[in-house]
């Protein structure tokens, strides 16, 4: 009897225990709902997506580009807000059997050139050089808007590059190389200017892994198609174009891509399974250490769409419109102007005319210096020191 | 460490001394009050505060028969300078305050209190009053957001525009069904007459270029429901964010200026779509039927009313009401500025600040807080500037750049030094300048790190070259030293 009763009490107590906490659940799911509409914290989205690799061979690499580019602007990012850089002009290519097109899939399926592509910089504009000044800042001041990366503290930043990489560099243009710790020290100079609120660092080359090894500051979160030491391989050929179109870890994510819509709630951790090694052939990676958020809670749209916080206007102020004067409109007839002239842009005739400058002499220092002394010490001894009274 | 200092001064009406004062008026007092951002950061702000009874033109002022007139007529005698407060206490039998409201803030820089309770309760009422006026822990909080741990932010401090030397305005005018309706607005002189004032008393502030267009066949992202009970369309809260986007790729707001720019549109819906309400969270139609995106800018539905008669000729004549729009929209303006008045204590009455659209104390609070902002952002990008140049140590710093960064440092000095005494307004120029002098020498395009190379790539580069060469060099050194030693050991043969 003693034995039968508490047994009772028991499993009327579990059964209220568990209800309770599925009710908590359920109250904190809600919650955590709520407050999932404000975690990003960011207002404004920007991207960086740089092809390095010219040569009609190389014609994948503008594929993928172009293919994240199209993703991104269907999903909500404006042409303002992408800085989009193509090595080699793939469209117009002498060798390519379907001009202004270029395709993803095989059989000339998906066209992503489109209709209203922007390239920022294209193709002998793409440099190390180039790329650094976009993402620190430090641009020269004619350079128009669409050049620029205006991003601020409140900025997610999606960067992916594509191209051929090496273990810590990626190849820009078969002349020059990026290094990673370039790139590190870049993403820093952007942290401490506060350039960005949260990046998202996709990079699709051989051994893609080394190049974000050594960031270091916070909210980055990288991820590359293949590890050091394995090759990035591309995906299908056309055999009426006649090269490969696109990279397998690309082709995978533009798949995974197409079916993401500007509301959709699919996080990070899905991007993470995109391309198993079954498919790719590599095995890609990722680095979550530096991002603050746990990846399960940041959204595909947080990085690749655009999506807004608003908040409803409830406040209005009054205005009086009898008060409002007319004393601020129509100053122009005060100034008589006077005609205006064409001022000549180049001062031809003082430059015909002018005397070239004194460039300032500067003697010579250091390393010149100290090569001809030992020039001159040499020669004087071969020969007998003796000479050397006629310089003293 | 920052100290910002407030002048403020309190003027007792007759009748309303509270019985116990420290000290037989005028009396001074100072105030400091802690606010710490994080363990490095902290601003202190110091309220100096004078005591005084009122003169006999100020207590003439005060028997006005309203607050407004009494608030009219003490501005006039007033010099307050940008930044100081003044406070006026009545006694409690008097009529200028209206019932049930024991403080009324004015358009400028004073306020009415109601005396009540002795020298505490005053004193904790004027605390309240000077942080209305100024500004709280909150906003210095978010003027430093980025040096804040983010734990501690609520979602609000990071909405508000950042400080900058500039903003361009744009408002839009989007027709999406021009063979319906043919909207007419008369931008330019609603600007004139209602945004201009504004502008000339945000100026100080900033620099505000305007420019207006009107776009065609530009549909909104979303779809409106329509709802059978009220007859007209909703769009729904959740819908909102995705309105934006769509319209965002034509309004060509990247055009000129490097200055952020704030769009205002004003969508006039299809006919088919007509009347179209905003919906809030709870499903109730929002009264401005508009919505605001922070840093952006914001949207209102102007709905035309359906023609009298199912035969008028389209498209409809549309002219469109600008007080009504610039009501909103001005709004709007405010509230992405930061300068909110709902969060206020009930018993407070507030001045409406009319045309003008903002209150002095709400231009003090937006300096305030920018100037902070202003000096925190030149510290930050000195300091990594000055870490950038450790790190490479053989980075070429120009004249000019470093004329500019002398200038900022300069400038942030006086800057703090005039908010320690309490001059806001050329503490605020200060820290402006500060602020152009320390982004034009970190953004030099000169001082990329890529340019200068590092030691070990240069003895990659010369040693191949050099080393060769080097060799029969350093053998015939070698040479000279030993024959030199040698012919030293044996001086006798030399005869």
């Amino acid at each position: 009897m003693a034995a039968a009763v508490p047994a009772g009490c028991w499993v009327r107590t579990a059964a209220a225990l568990l209800l309770a906490c599925c009710g908590a659940a359920l109250a904190s799911g809600v919650q955590d709902q709520a407050e999932q509409f404000f975690r990003s914290g960011h207002t404004n989205n920007w991207a960086v997506l740089v092809c390095t690799s010219r040569f009609w061979f190389n014609y994948r690499h503008v594929a993928n580009t172009l293919s994240v580019y199209r993703s991104v602007k269907r999903l909500g990012i404006p042409d303002s807000h992408i800085v989009l850089m193509l090595a080699d002009d793939m469209a117009c290519n002498p060798r390519n059997p379907k001009p202004a097109t270029v395709f993803s899939h095989k059989n000339m399926e998906l066209n992503v050139y489109g209709d209203d592509v922007e390239v920022d910089y294209r193709s002998y504009e793409v440099t190390v050089e180039n790329f650094l000044r976009v993402l620190t800042g430090r641009i020269p001041p004619s350079t128009p808007r669409s050049k620029r990366l205006l991003s601020d503290d409140r900025s997610n930043i999606l960067i992916y590059m594509t191209g051929h990489g090496g273990n810590g560099f990626l190849k820009f243009q078969d002349s020059e190389e990026i290094t990673n710790v370039e790139l590190a020290d870049a993403f820093e100079q952007m942290w401490q200017k506060r350039r960005y609120n949260e990046l998202l660092f996709i990079i699709d080359t051989c051994q893609g892994a080394s190049m974000y090894e050594r960031f270091y500051s916070p909210n980055i979160m990288a991820l590359a198609s293949s590890q050091v030491g394995e090759d990035s391989l591309s995906h299908q050929p056309d055999l009426g174009i006649g090269v490969h179109l696109m990279d397998r870890y690309t082709f995978y994510v533009l798949e995974f891509l197409e079916e993401i819509h500007p509301a959709s709630q699919t996080n990070m951790n899905d991007l993470f399974q995109v391309c198993p090694k079954s498919l790719c052939v590599s095995t890609p990676g990722h680095r979550t250490d530096l991002f603050q958020r746990d990846p399960q809670n940041v959204l595909i749209t947080d990085f690749f769409g655009s999506v807004r916080k608003v908040e409803i206007t409830t406040e209005t102020i009054s205005l009086d419109s009898d008060l409002a004067d007319f004393e601020s409109t129509l100053p122009k007839d005060e100034l008589p102007t006077e005609p205006l002239k064409y001022a000549e842009q180049l001062p031809v005739a003082q430059i015909i005319h002018q005397k070239p400058k004194q460039k300032d002499w500067h003697p010579p220092g250091g390393f010149i210096l100290g090569l001809w002394a030992l020039i001159i010490m040499v020669f004087f001894k071969t020969y007998g020191i003796k000479h050397m009274k006629h310089i003293f | 460490q920052v100290l910002l200092a407030v002048p403020v001064a309190v003027v007792f009406a007759p009748g309303s001394v509270p019985g116990d004062l420290p000290r037989p008026l005028p009396f001074r007092d100072v105030q400091e009050m802690e606010i710490s951002v994080n363990l490095r950061t902290g601003v202190t702000a110091r309220y100096e505060t004078v005591y005084r009874s009122t003169t006999a033109q100020e207590e003439a002022a005060l028997g006005a028969a309203t607050a407004r007139e009494a608030d009219a007529a003490l501005h006039l005698l007033q010099d307050a300078s940008l930044g100081s407060l003044t406070v006026y206490v009545v006694p409690e039998t008097s009529s200028v305050l209206p019932q049930g409201a024991s403080v009324y803030v004015g358009k400028h820089r004073s306020a009415l209190v109601r005396t009540g309770g002795g020298l505490a309760a005053l004193r904790a009422r004027l605390r309240q009053l000077t942080q209305v006026m100024s500004f709280t822990a909150s906003s210095i909080a978010s003027a430093l957001s980025d040096r804040v741990p983010d734990s501690q932010l609520g979602p609000d401090a990071r909405r508000h525009l950042k400080s900058s030397l500039g903003y361009e305005i744009t408002f839009s005018l989007l027709n999406p069904d021009p063979k319906a309706h043919d909207v007419d607005w008369d931008i330019e002189d609603a600007v004139n007459r209602y945004v201009q004032p504004v502008l000339d008393k945000l100026s100080l502030v900033a620099n505000f270029s305007v420019d207006s267009q009107i776009l065609y066949y530009a549909v909104l992202g979303v779809t409106p429901r329509f709802d059978k009970e009220s007859s007209s369309f909703l769009l729904s809260a959740h819908s909102l964010p995705h309105v934006i986007n769509p319209v965002e790729a034509r309004l060509g707001s990247s055009a000129a200026s490097l200055y952020p720019v704030l769009n205002f549109l004003l969508y006039v819906p299809e006919r088919s779509h007509s009347p179209l309400y905003i919906q809030d969270k709870d499903g109730a139609p929002v009264s401005t039927n508009a919505f605001h995106s922070p840093r952006w800018g914001g949207i209102m539905v102007y709905n035309v009313e359906a023609p009298a008669s199912p035969q008028a000729s389209l498209p409809l004549h549309v002219d469109v009401d600008m007080v009504r729009v610039m009501e909103v929209f001005l709004a709007q303006l405010r509230l992405l500025f930061g300068l909110s008045r709902e969060e206020l204590p009930p018993d407070f009455l507030l001045e409406s600040p009319g045309n003008e659209g903002l209150a002095d104390w709400e231009l003090d609070r937006l300096l305030w807080a920018h100037t902070v902002e202003n000096i925190a952002t030149v510290s930050t990008t000195l300091t990594s500037l000055a870490q950038l140049l450790d790190k490479i140590g053989n980075i070429v710093i120009k004249d000019d750049v470093a004329s500019e960064v002398y200038r900022a440092v300069a400038s942030a000095q006086s800057a703090m030094a005039e908010l320690a005494v309490g001059h806001l307004h050329s503490a605020f120029q200060a820290s402006k300048e500060a602020v152009t002098s320390s982004e034009r020498a970190f953004f030099d395009p000169s001082l990329l790190h890529l340019l200068y190379f590092p030691d070990d790539q240069k003895f990659a580069i010369y040693i191949p070259l050099f080393l060769p060469m080097a060799v029969p060099i350093l053998l015939s050194l070698a040479k000279i030293v030993r024959e030199s030693r040698q012919r030293k050991k044996e001086p006798t043969k030399m005869d």
